[in-house]
């Protein structure tokens, strides 16, 4: 896997490969050194933060401190975790297939480690008088390679579940490929509408096409689409059904323990700060920083990090919001949701898009103007939907007679339903009765005969 | 852990260096992609020839994997970065995949049955084997290695969209037959399988109403297991009245006649509640029974038919401990008996 990002025509000829944005002639063996560390030590250095940052935003959710233990503000928590997992003992199943329990958790990593080799973090920079784009490497397929590492990735948790050789992991494993089939397909599709728009699946280049506008603002179902299948992808709540505690114990990691444990929690962060930085890139603008001209000096050099790393961690915090307040899905409607609502909506969704491209090429429209019209083609169906009587409600065939109620229906004190009258209690039914036989008018409660005296059950 | 992953980053670019160009301009393959091939080659070959020989279907699926991987690698080196990361996507993303699915059902211990279905299917195996091997060996003895050329044309426009205009282009027309053909094999698929709904469907919601209507197990079962004294799968858990309910512990267990036997806990509990303790013998000993097993009374009750909540006449003391729980252990032994048959038998 790595070896196609190695093997990639970095350099063709002396200028900019065809299709790509970024300029990597200046590169030399160093760069990349530089660049490749950097990026590895970002990765993990921010998987220990992302860890903490999601049990302190929890925590401040359902109003109780969280880590504040271990360093200012329960820093340090995470690597204190970290050591624990390190130095606790590795046991290696019994029953287990052994080369396939052990290579699982390295293929999670391995894989999730990949993706942001092809993520530009800011524009051309100078290192040490090399002027070379932050970014390690870009190619005229770089999103689809984002794409294949993580379908690559979940290879680890598939073989990790089954080579557990136990039941839970194999549920876990099983639900896990089923589950990324299907997102996978969703996320695919919602990125082509933004291949349509930039006319190009290079990272740099779609960062190069939004200096106009952001495309998560003309693309919103598809950025809807792609924020849903993101949280699906990374088996994160609502959607980590090949993990739920509640069913399958903690799923295809049930049977690992220690270091193997600790990679593929590592890969599940690592996989959401890559999603993370994929919508940051293909949606929000990559490294762009709003309303500001691109000749300002913040749109240059070393501020534009900021803006990426900002927007990056906004998602991550957008999945700890969802993970705080969001109940997981049932694994019927999670594949429901999956197939008969994403698959289609992104279909259809690619195909107007597709169709709007088309009329924009053919008679030459720019894209403001496209975004105008389209603009005003919803408002003005907005406006006219409004107009539409609302269709009244066929009235309910009237009840001729208020159903008999039994309030001890089938042996169970059961409420009223819409429609049915609560008889009055035993007490005031006797008083009731006592009454009607005082003024010897009859006056008999409302209902059925309700017993008189309501034994506890 | 960290410095392995950023010496395979590192490592990954020099070779970049030297690949890409070299052919373009000469139409030979320079040193490194000859490196990288060298390397690749056996690897996939031996994959190859696992998939032949695994015994287990998950790791021929994985041998496959591993070729189709390093496949990529190659397209990639012949400067085809979209085929070879498509070749990624698809087959190793999507379609291995699905094969992997149904494997896994099959559980990690099964190895593949060597038993013929089809008589003299490994002999029609070995001879259409060796023709396909004559004719490849046919086609690659007579092939020829001319100087490749005409690739700068091609990828002029980045690889992508020169493939796109191959295939959106020139081949068009196949395109789509392949595409109709797709969509019929998937109709196809969807309409055998369809089944049409003859009962209603019967939902979570159909369910929970049905069980409020038959008045069973509302709540969900009982968990097994008599918290600080016997926490295991097997113990019946017991009701307040220390009565065992058998429904407790997993059906698989019962069918299988492994459940712990519930008269003994039912005992035990009774001697705690005979006053054990009150009696000065600070630790009771489980061996023997004596008490008055409350617990067994309760069943007995039951057994008899007569459930009132008259606790004044129920045998106080050591009166008649024996009869009432023999009865009740009769009672309760059948009563498991019946459920494992019936349940042997569905």
């Amino acid at each position: 896997m790595s070896r196609v990002l190695g093997v990639l025509p970095a350099a063709v000829g002396d200028g900019a490969q065809a299709g790509v944005a970024a300029d990597f002639s200046q590169d030399v063996f160093w760069v990349w050194l530089l660049k490749a560390v950097a990026i590895i030590v970002f990765l993990l250095t921010s998987v220990l933060v992302a860890i903490w940052f999601e049990r302190k935003v929890v925590a401040r959710m359902q109003v109780r401190p969280g880590p504040n233990v271990h360093g200012p503000f329960g820093l340090l928590q995470s690597l204190a975790d970290a050591m624990k997992l390190l130095v606790k003992e590795d046991v290696t199943v019994k029953a287990a297939d052994k080369l396939v329990y052990i290579v699982a958790p390295m293929i999670a990593v391995f894989c999730s480690l990949l993706v942001y080799a092809v993520i530009p973090f800011g524009p051309e920079v100078s290192i040490f008088g090399v002027v070379t784009p932050l970014q390690l490497t870009d190619f005229p397929v770089a999103t689809l390679y984002i794409l294949a590492c993580a379908s690559v990735g979940v290879y680890g948790i598939v073989l990790g579940g089954w080579s557990s050789n136990s039941t839970y992991p194999l549920l876990g494993g099983v639900r896990s490929t089923a589950q990324v089939i299907s997102y996978e397909l969703a996320m695919g599709l919602s990125l082509v509408s933004v291949f349509l728009m930039a006319g190009s699946m290079s990272t740099s280049q779609i960062v190069d096409s939004q200096t106009q506008v952001w495309w998560f603002l003309p693309l919103l179902p598809a950025f809807v689409i792609y924020l849903v299948s993101m949280v699906g992808e990374t088996n994160r709540l609502p959607f980590d059904l090949p993990e739920a505690e509640g069913e399958l114990v903690s799923g295809y990691m049930t049977e690992y323990s220690s270091m193997k444990f600790a990679w593929f929690f590592l890969a599940e962060y690592i996989n959401m700060l890559n999603v993370s930085a994929v919508a940051t890139t293909l949606f929000l603008g990559g490294w762009r920083a709003p309303f500001l001209p691109a000749d300002s000096f913040l749109q240059q050099g070393w501020w534009p990090v900021l803006w990426f790393l900002a927007k990056v961690w906004f998602f991550m915090f957008l999945f700890v919001w969802i993970r705080g307040s969001v109940l997981r899905f049932r694994y019927d409607q999670f594949m429901k949701i999956g197939w008969k609502v994403l698959i289609p909506a992104a279909l259809v969704w690619v195909v107007a898009v597709a169709l709007v491209q088309a009329v924009r090429r053919l008679w030459d429209v720019d894209l403001r103007t496209t975004l105008f019209v389209l603009a005003g083609l919803v408002v003005v169906g907005l406006v006219v939907s409004f107009l539409v009587p609302e269709k009244k409600p066929e009235p309910e065939a009237a009840r001729a007679e208020p159903e008999p109620f039994d309030p001890f229906a089938n042996g169970y004190p059961v409420p009223p339903l819409p429609g049915q009258v609560l008889p009055p209690s035993p007490r005031a039914q006797r008083r009731l009765a006592a009454g009607a036989t005082d003024a010897g008018t009859s006056e008999s409660p409302s209902g059925p005969e309700t017993p008189l005296e309501v034994r506890g059950g | 852990m960290t410095g392995a992953f950023a010496a395979v980053h590192a490592a990954l670019p020099t070779v970049a260096t030297a690949v890409p160009t070299a052919l373009a301009e000469t139409g030979r393959t320079s040193t490194a992609e000859a490196v990288l091939f060298w390397v690749l080659a056996p690897v996939m070959v031996l994959a190859a020839l696992g998939l032949l020989f695994a015994r287990k279907a998950v790791h021929a699926a994985l041998a496959v994997v591993v070729v189709m991987i390093s496949l990529a690698f190659l397209y990639v080196a012949q400067e085809a970065p979209f085929l070879g990361v498509v070749q990624v996507v698809v087959y190793t993303g999507a379609v291995m995949m699905l094969f992997l699915f149904v494997l896994m059902l099959v559980g990690v211990d099964r190895s593949d049955s060597l038993v013929e279905t089809i008589r003299g299917q490994r002999w029609i195996g070995v001879l259409a084997g060796a023709g396909l091997g004559v004719v490849l060996a046919g086609v690659v003895g007579r092939a020829t290695y001319p100087a490749a050329q005409g690739l700068v044309e091609a990828n002029a426009d980045s690889n992508p969209i020169g493939i796109a205009r191959l295939v959106f282009g020139e081949h068009v027309l196949a395109l789509e037959v392949v595409g109709c053909l797709l969509v019929v094999a998937a109709l196809g698929a969807l309409v055998l399988t369809h089944r049409r709904r003859l009962a209603p469907r019967i939902g979570q919601r159909e369910l929970a109403e049905r069980r409020v209507r038959e008045g069973a197990n509302l709540a969900p079962l009982p968990a097994p297991g008599v918290y600080a004294r016997h926490n295991a799968m097997d113990v019946p858990a017991l009701d307040p009245d220390g009565r065992p309910l058998e429904h407790s512990v997993p059906r698989v267990l019962r069918v299988r006649g492994q459940e712990a036997d519930a008269r003994e806990y039912a005992a035990r509990i009774d001697r705690v509640l005979a006053g054990g303790w009150a009696n000065g013998a600070g630790s009771f000993t489980s061996a023997t029974g004596d008490g008055p097993p409350l617990g067994a009374r309760a069943l007995a009750r039951d057994a008899a038919g007569k459930d009132d909540d008259r606790p004044e006449d129920a045998p106080g003391g050591a009166d008649a401990p024996d009869e009432p729980s023999a009865a009740s252990a009769d009672a309760h032994t059948a009563d498991g008996d019946e459920l494992r048959d019936e349940e042997v038998r569905r």
